[in-house]
């Protein structure tokens, strides 16, 4: 019997159940782009049937990491970039909890760049959200990874000097098997999405494009935008890295010349997840980890049985 | 005089075998009932340099390096890159012989390669070899080597000459061999070895000399091993069952154990971008309910500074391991030192709540390891083992019954769903996990997937449920109870009946020696031959770095006159922490130090005390540096 009952009990949830009753209300601006996260985040996983405690939601630190007070799940608040590597340990040592890191284009695109790059390389099954809104907003309105060029801000005052990140293609550079873009205007593809983030096997990354009204007023409200994969203008298989390649690069240039194209960039069900590679070699227990320390039959190896003769 | 111990040198370059030829010597000599410990010095190369291994062997347990050495195999470094005078390394070649002639005592044996090195090239060799009375055999291990199989098979013939002349009977190191070697190359070292033995008796006077193995015997079974070994194994007896580590040298040891050993256990071992995913991975294990581990060594852990404090705050259990090696910056990658205690105490944001540990011996390396994980799951806090490069690469024999003990499996304070559900909830249904009135600070947590213990663990300052807060009192009521979590696990450690430092010499004495870590057994061998030539010392081998111990360190500053404390480090750290702590002593407390690369010799720790405390004498030369007492 499991230890973790909550997992895979498949009960009826409401999208209430993810509302914590202390903070119903999330302190966002009114305009934020985060609130359509949490509302299509919410829709998804209601729509799974996940319950809350078989969630684990990681988030690292700006205004995305409040999407931990205001959804009630299993949650770990971490520290700046840091939200990754605490998720995919826990997905490892638990495969059974329903694994989700969200944080910003700074957290994720900046200072966790390293991290993103390799879980995406390592293909964790689990889904990464990362609330790209162009600009540092706890902060007040720094320029970001992804600030446009020639954006200025107190901290570059003369216009960032600097070509902006391409999430998407780094994304598909590092080893992600499923890479989407929405934006918090279009709540519907967005709830798809995430759902179907959540059931892919393996490393599922969403680049969230979400509005800054407070500090990032030049930029768009991501309107009007055309979703790549129903749009006639746009022709190209989400299944064919090169085909995808070139549309995540048109699709990054295009942001800055003020259009916005969403939708499924690329899509490889055939990799096989960093748990089952892990698996396969003999490197993780087909049992969850976890559950070990909860089995009071479990006998446990000594070190002197096992490991002492070679030192005789 | 009469060595009643064989301290026996294999010198060559980084790829001549050094290494696996010296562990098992080691261990021949350990069967054959000797006591043992050796020593490792080599260069941060990957094919050539000056490079050597010590075994120290005795009847009589050994605790240390001992001083010098009395015999020197020198095989000559076959990778020499610059084998040219002036140029930056020197001569690298003849190194093996030329380099290691200081530390050679009076009346000791040489055997060198002159297949590979001419004595010639060493400027007054002969002299220094009449003066100092040493017996030198010139063997040509290489062609001795070439004829029955390869060159790189001198060290099988430097083995076999050793036994003849220090009187080793070839059945140990025979046994080793067959044990260790693949059986392609283990007939043509076995001839090796008996062609040179047989070739030294016959040829050489082989009793012209004092240096010969001792006799000895052990009471029980003995396992040969270093602290990186005993602190794998004393991770893996706690029930951890996953790492995550990024290699540094000298951590990587401890990570290559684990991730050898883990999947035959069915554990995980990841190695991941860089030393704060490592932490973090570790953090996010032990979140998710097993008991996991990292570690690194000085740069590295710098990295984990970071989620450090994370486990701090959120007040999940880890044990993280940090190897000292000589810093700052990359320092001396492959060399030992005691500099990182400041950072590993202090590192981080805010204030410092965690575990340090730091064990002297082997087998303390084993016994701390296991506290560090019981006290990180107990108290749900960051616990870190401290040690150095010296006690993780230093082999020594200790009783195999060490080993002989239970697993603990135990996540310590951690609800089961059936104690989650009688357990406090807020008004939405999450799990109170931070708790204000706890015993001892403790707030048992729960883990994801559990039925009835959500909440939020956040590395900002949080409400019981975890909610983010910033208001005075319910920040006051939290920092109070994660330091009460400290002063229990303080208390917890005096009120126990044994005590985890270590004691030595008697119980009386006019002077004490204080240090910690690896020191230990350096130390304890000082205050032996101090005894020995009349003085009165004893020594206190602390290995709790934090929480303090401050009854028992007291107590034994206040035992003595005055107190030199020792340790590998050029700021006399833990000295400065002793007072820190005690708020006391600065005019009782002197310091030996000592920071060059190498470890303590207790001829080092003899003549520093005679020389600055009896006699109140300067101190000369680069290996120790003394500072004085305040007001001295």
């Amino acid at each position: 019997m499991s230890a973790f009952s909550a997992i895979g009990e498949g009960r009826e949830v409401e999208q209430e159940d993810y509302t914590p009753d202390l903070e119903p209300q999330a302190t966002w601006c009114p305009g934020c782009g985060d609130f359509g996260v949490l509302k299509a985040l919410k829709g998804a996983a209601q729509e799974l049937g996940k319950s809350p405690e078989e969630m684990l939601l990681t988030t690292g630190i700006g205004c995305s990491g409040k999407l931990n007070s205001y959804f009630d799940s299993y949650g770990f608040h971490t520290i700046h970039g840091r939200s990754l590597p605490v998720a995919r340990a826990a997905k490892l040592a638990n495969p059974g909890v329903e694994v989700i890191a969200a944080g910003g284009d700074g957290d994720g695109y900046g200072i966790g760049g390293n991290h993103f790059m390799h879980t995406a390389r390592e293909n964790h099954d689990m889904t990464y959200i990362v609330f790209n809104n162009e600009i540092f907003g706890l902060t007040k309105g720094q320029t970001s990874p992804t600030s446009p060029k020639g954006h200025k801000s107190k901290t570059q005052p003369h216009g960032s000097a600097k070509e902006p990140l391409r999430p998407l293609s780094l994304s598909l550079t590092s080893g992600a098997s499923y890479i989407a873009r929405t934006a918090a205007v279009n709540p519907n593809q967005a709830k798809e999405i995430i759902v179907e983030a959540m059931e892919h096997d393996g490393f599922a990354h969403i680049d969230f494009l979400t509005q800054c009204p407070t500090w990032n007023k030049d930029a768009r409200q991501y309107v009007p935008y055309i979703d790549v994969n129903e749009s006639d203008d746009y022709d190209f298989d989400p299944t064919d890295r090169r085909e995808a390649a070139d549309m995540m690069a048109e699709t990054e240039q295009a942001l800055h010349e003020g259009k916005v194209l969403t939708g499924r960039f690329y899509v490889d069900n055939d990799r096989p997840s960093y748990g089952e590679e892990k698996r396969a070699i003999g490197e993780m227990p087909e049992e969850p980890l976890a559950e070990r320390y909860f089995d009071d039959s479990y006998e446990w190896e000594r070190s002197a049985d096992l490991f002492l003769d070679k030192h005789k | 005089m009469t060595d009643n111990e064989l301290i026996w040198r294999i010198a060559g370059g980084s790829g001549d075998g050094i290494a696996s030829t010296s562990q098992n010597f080691a261990k021949a000599l350990m069967r054959s009932g000797l006591n043992v410990f050796t020593h490792r010095h080599y260069p941060s190369r990957i094919r050539g340099g000056h490079t050597y291994t010590e075994i120290r062997a005795s009847a009589d347990p050994v605790k240390s390096r001992g001083d010098g050495y009395n015999f020197l195999l020198a095989l000559g470094d076959s990778f020499a890159r610059n084998p040219k005078e002036g140029s930056v390394y020197g001569n690298e070649e003849i190194k093996p012989l030329s380099e290691n002639l200081d530390e050679l005592r009076e009346g000791g044996v040489i055997i060198y390669d002159s297949g590979l090195l001419d004595a010639s090239e060493i400027e007054d060799f002969d002299a220094r070899v009449e003066e100092n009375n040493w017996h030198v055999y010139d063997l040509d291990l290489r062609t001795m080597a070439r004829e029955q199989g390869r060159e790189v098979m001198r060290n099988t013939a430097g083995v076999g000459a050793t036994c003849a002349l220090a009187g080793i009977e070839l059945e140990w190191i025979e046994e080793l061999m067959t044990e260790a070697m693949p059986e392609k190359i283990l007939d043509p070292n076995l001839e090796i070895l008996h062609n040179a033995y047989e070739m030294v008796n016959e040829e050489y006077d082989v009793d012209a000399h004092d240096v010969k193995i001792p006799e000895g015997s052990h009471d029980e079974e003995q396992v040969l091993l270093s602290g990186s070994d005993s602190i794998a194994y004393g991770s893996l007896d706690e029930g951890c069952r996953f790492i995550a580590g990024y290699p540094m040298t000298p951590w990587t040891e401890v990570f290559t154990i684990m991730a050898q050993n883990l999947p035959e256990v069915g554990g995980i071992s990841e190695q991941v971008e860089d030393e704060i995913a490592a932490a973090a991975l570790a953090v996010g294990a032990s979140h998710a309910g097993t008991k996991a581990m990292s570690g690194s060594s000085g740069g590295g852990f710098a990295l984990m500074s970071e989620p450090l404090g994370l486990a701090e705050m959120t007040e999940t259990p880890v044990v993280l391991i940090e190897a000292m090696r000589a810093g700052p910056s990359t320092g001396l990658p492959t060399k030992p030192e005691q500099a990182d205690l400041e950072h590993v105490l202090y590192t981080s944001q805010g204030d410092s709540q965690r575990v340090v540990l730091a064990p002297g011996t082997v087998e303390e390396a084993y016994t701390q390891t296991r506290r560090a994980f019981q006290i990180a799951y107990e108290y749900q806090i960051p616990a870190i083992v401290l040690y150095d490069q010296k006690l993780g690469g230093e082999l020594m024999n200790v009783p195999a019954s060490v080993f002989d003990e239970e697993p603990n499996p135990s996540l310590g304070s951690t609800l089961t769903e059936a104690e989650l559900a009688e357990a406090p909830h807020d008004e939405s249904g999450k799990y109170s996990r931070f708790q204000h009135d706890v015993e001892d600070g403790v707030s048992p947590r729960s883990i994801p997937g559990q039925k009835g213990g959500r909440f939020l663990a956040t590395g900002n300052e949080h409400t019981p449920e975890g909610h983010i807060e910033e208001s005075p009192e319910n920040r006051v009521a939290q920092m109070d109870r994660r330091t009460q979590k400290l002063e229990a696990i303080s208390a917890d450690l005096s009120s126990q009946d044994e005590s985890h430092q270590t004691y030595h010499g008697p119980d009386e004495a006019d002077y004490g020696f204080l240090t910690f870590g690896s020191s230990q057994g350096t130390v304890e061998e000082s205050v032996d031959r101090l005894n020995d030539q009349g003085y009165s010392v004893k020594s206190l081998g602390v290995s709790d770095m934090a929480p303090f111990p401050k009854e028992e360190v007291t107590e034994f500053i206040e035992s003595v006159d005055e107190v030199l404390v020792v340790e590998m480090n050029a700021s006399a750290q833990f000295r400065g922490l002793t007072q820190k702590e005690l708020g006391q002593y600065g005019e009782k407390l002197s310091s030996l130090l000592k920071y060059n690369g190498n470890p303590f010799e207790p001829a080092d720790i003899v003549e520093g005390f005679v020389t600055t405390i009896v006699e109140d004498e300067e101190l000369t030369g680069i290996e120790t540096k003394f500072v004085p007492a305040a007001g001295d």
